[in-house]
């Protein structure tokens, strides 16, 4: 270990029998290279195919930053057709030139990875959504299996589990079901009264909001907080158990991830996303009501009077049926989103993402699919 | 070696809320030094690295950094500061989302105003350095854990600091990768003269790359010996310093008492 006494550092050009040499001098680190290394862009010119050579005889320090000027030169000697060689580099600085590699210096990296073909893309597209299919697939399965585990032994469900889910998926989903519920039976009564108000129907705004909302919009808006609030959930924290090697503890320790991890978070979804679309179809009504009573002049007992006319136990038994079946789906995307995690913390805002996403694409489907369903039954 | 004070560590006392970690602990590291501090787990090593990197303020004492006082309420020169230091954390650091090459670039994009050539070429030789040459393009997911060590190696030397600490940088590797990091500890100290802090309880290690170590005591809190690992290997008369050299348990009693 040697002191280090910092000089200023600078080069000198001197042409002989056909050859540049530069003598570069000084120490040559972190604050001198970058000025050097503009100067000798703009400032060294040397003759088309003469060699350069680089005298470091007088450079007492180099660090990696130093060594941009040496590759600056090369590189100008490079696009000149020259040979180019280092003398004098001795101790400390031909050990630094080795560390870095400087030989094979803008060979070995490159930052960009080349592309590949359109057709390989594409292909790969193709098996990967393919694998993924699979995969939902098999966690599916999985699923299944470890509910079935848990029917047949009902003392491994991990009760403690099952009651934070469901509080933390139902309870407290609650106040934002709630709310926003009622706003939507505000609204939409507001909406339809006054189109139905100029045919004198002014009652049936009772009818559309309670048929709309059991059957339809009850279990789906629902369903769409439920996946952006438990569903993103389920998946990060997952994820995070992941990433961190819980899930490989887990699995060492002889637990079934799945039946440990995921059957809590499914069977509170289940048992609470159906009791959320209750509450919901009862806040839109009573969002109703009131536009019911304050804007088109209805008694309350008449507005419910139509309400409780209009639907059928089919109706509300429909829209929660409905809600059963999304619930799982959010559920079984939160969790598979959060089991396929791999990398780092940018992966998990990925799966929560990713869960939110495909949750609701897939309730939607699923309602299509209850819509034709409902035609031919 | 020279005898310029790289690092002072005066009357330093602090750790977590109430829980007093450290106690009194004074020394100083000197310029181009390898620095190692040593002490069983537990006692307080990462806290006083995270004192002397400032993470945490210390409840009493001064660490003077280069001539500077470090100092969280003063901004500027706590950037002053953090410009003088690289630190390897255990896991690496590296962030997650970006590429090793893009992670050994960020501090060079974020504070120089090299043009991207240059920068590709100084992160080339970073990675050529620390023997990840070719790797630039992983994510520090796709690396072992040794090369994620090297990677973080390379973005704490990013901006050719005058201090690197190091943490625990040989925990949970195989004995070949955590000699091929002493080695690259030795070499990048040697050709650059950079002044290292190396927590660790790898007596191999110790051995290999100290030049003077300080022992912490959990018990005191304090600093029980200071010096030449060898020495203090041979001639400590404190019966803590001789168990921890020869990986005697903390219970049992000392083979070379009498000496």
């Amino acid at each position: 270990m040697k002191s280090t006494e910092k000089t200023t550092a600078g080069y000198a050009i001197e042409v002989q029998g056909g050859e540049t040499t530069v003598h570069l001098y000084g120490t040559m680190d972190y604050s001198s290279a970058p000025g050097l290394v503009r100067q000798i862009g703009s400032e060294f010119h040397p003759p088309s195919g003469a060699p350069v050579v680089v005298d470091m005889q007088r450079v007492p320090y180099m660090d990696d930053f130093g060594v941009l000027v040496v590759l600056e030169l090369k590189k100008i000697a490079a696009e000149r057709h020259a040979d180019f060689r280092i003398v004098g580099a001795g101790g400390r600085v031909e050990e630094t030139l080795f560390l870095v590699g400087f030989d094979s210096l803008g060979k070995s990296y490159e930052i960009n990875e080349k592309r590949q073909g359109i057709m390989v893309r594409l292909g790969q597209a193709t098996i990967d959504i393919f694998s993924e299919f699979k995969y939902m697939i098999f966690f599916l399965g999985s699923i299944c299996i470890a509910l079935f585990h848990v029917f047949i032994h009902p003392r491994s469900l991990r009760t403690g589990d099952l009651f934070l889910y469901m509080q933390r998926a139902g309870v407290e989903a609650l106040p934002i079901v709630g709310l926003i519920s009622f706003l939507l039976g505000l609204i939409m009564a507001f909406m339809s009264s006054a189109q139905l108000q100029q045919f004198g129907a002014g009652v049936y705004v009772a009818s559309l909001v309670s048929l709309a909302m059991t059957r339809e919009l009850g279990p789906i808006m629902t369903a769409i907080i439920v996946a952006g609030r438990s569903g993103a959930a389920f998946a990060a924290e997952i994820g995070s158990m992941k990433i961190s090697e819980e899930i490989d503890a887990l699995t060492t320790m002889g637990f079934d991830p799945v039946r440990f991890l995921a059957v809590p978070k499914v069977l509170a979804a289940v048992l609470m996303v159906p009791l959320l679309t209750l509450f919901s179809d009862l806040f839109a009504m009573a969002g109703g009501l009131i536009v019911g009573i304050f804007m088109l002049d209805l008694s309350g007992r008449a507005y419910v009077a139509q309400t409780i006319y209009t639907l059928t136990l089919f109706d509300v038994f429909w829209g929660v049926g409905k809600s059963f079946v999304f619930a799982f789906l959010i559920a079984w995307i939160g969790c598979l989103k959060g089991f396929q995690v791999r990398g780092g913390a940018t992966a998990v805002g990925e799966a929560a993402t990713s869960a939110v996403v495909s949750g609701i694409f897939m309730i939607i489907v699923a309602d299509s699919l209850f819509a034709v369903i409902l035609r031919y039954w | 070696m020279t005898t310029r004070v790289m690092i002072k560590v005066q009357d330093l006392a602090g750790g977590y809320r109430d829980n007093l970690i450290l106690d009194g602990i004074s020394f100083e590291v000197y310029e181009s030094e390898i620095f190692v501090v040593i002490g069983t787990s537990g006692c307080g090593k990462s806290t006083l690295m995270k004192h002397m990197i400032g993470l945490i303020e210390p409840d009493e004492g001064r660490i003077i950094i280069d001539g500077d006082d470090i100092r969280r309420s003063d901004e500027s020169q706590f950037k002053r500061f953090l410009r003088k230091i690289g630190v390897l954390f255990q896991a690496g650091g590296l962030l997650g989302s970006m590429t090793v090459a893009e992670n050994i670039a960020l501090p060079l994009t974020e504070f120089t105003t090299l043009p991207p050539r240059l920068i590709d070429s100084i992160v080339e030789m970073k990675l050529n350095l620390v023997n990840l040459g070719g790797f630039g393009n992983r994510l520090p997911a796709e690396l072992s854990g040794g090369m994620k060590k090297r990677a973080g190696l390379a973005r704490a030397m990013a901006l050719n600091p005058k201090i690197l600490f190091f943490d625990e940088p040989s925990a949970g590797l195989d004995p070949t990768t955590s000699a091929d990091l002493d080695n690259l500890i030795l070499h990048l100290n040697r050709t650059l003269g950079t002044t290292m802090v190396i927590i660790t309880h790898e007596l191999q290690s110790i051995f290999t790359v100290a030049h003077r170590v300080v022992m912490l005591d959990s018990e005191t809190k304090r600093i029980i010996a200071e010096g030449d690992p060898r020495d203090l290997r041979d001639h400590s008369r404190n019966a803590t310093v001789r168990k921890f050299f020869n990986r005697l348990p903390a219970g049992a009693g000392l083979p070379e008492e009498s000496k």
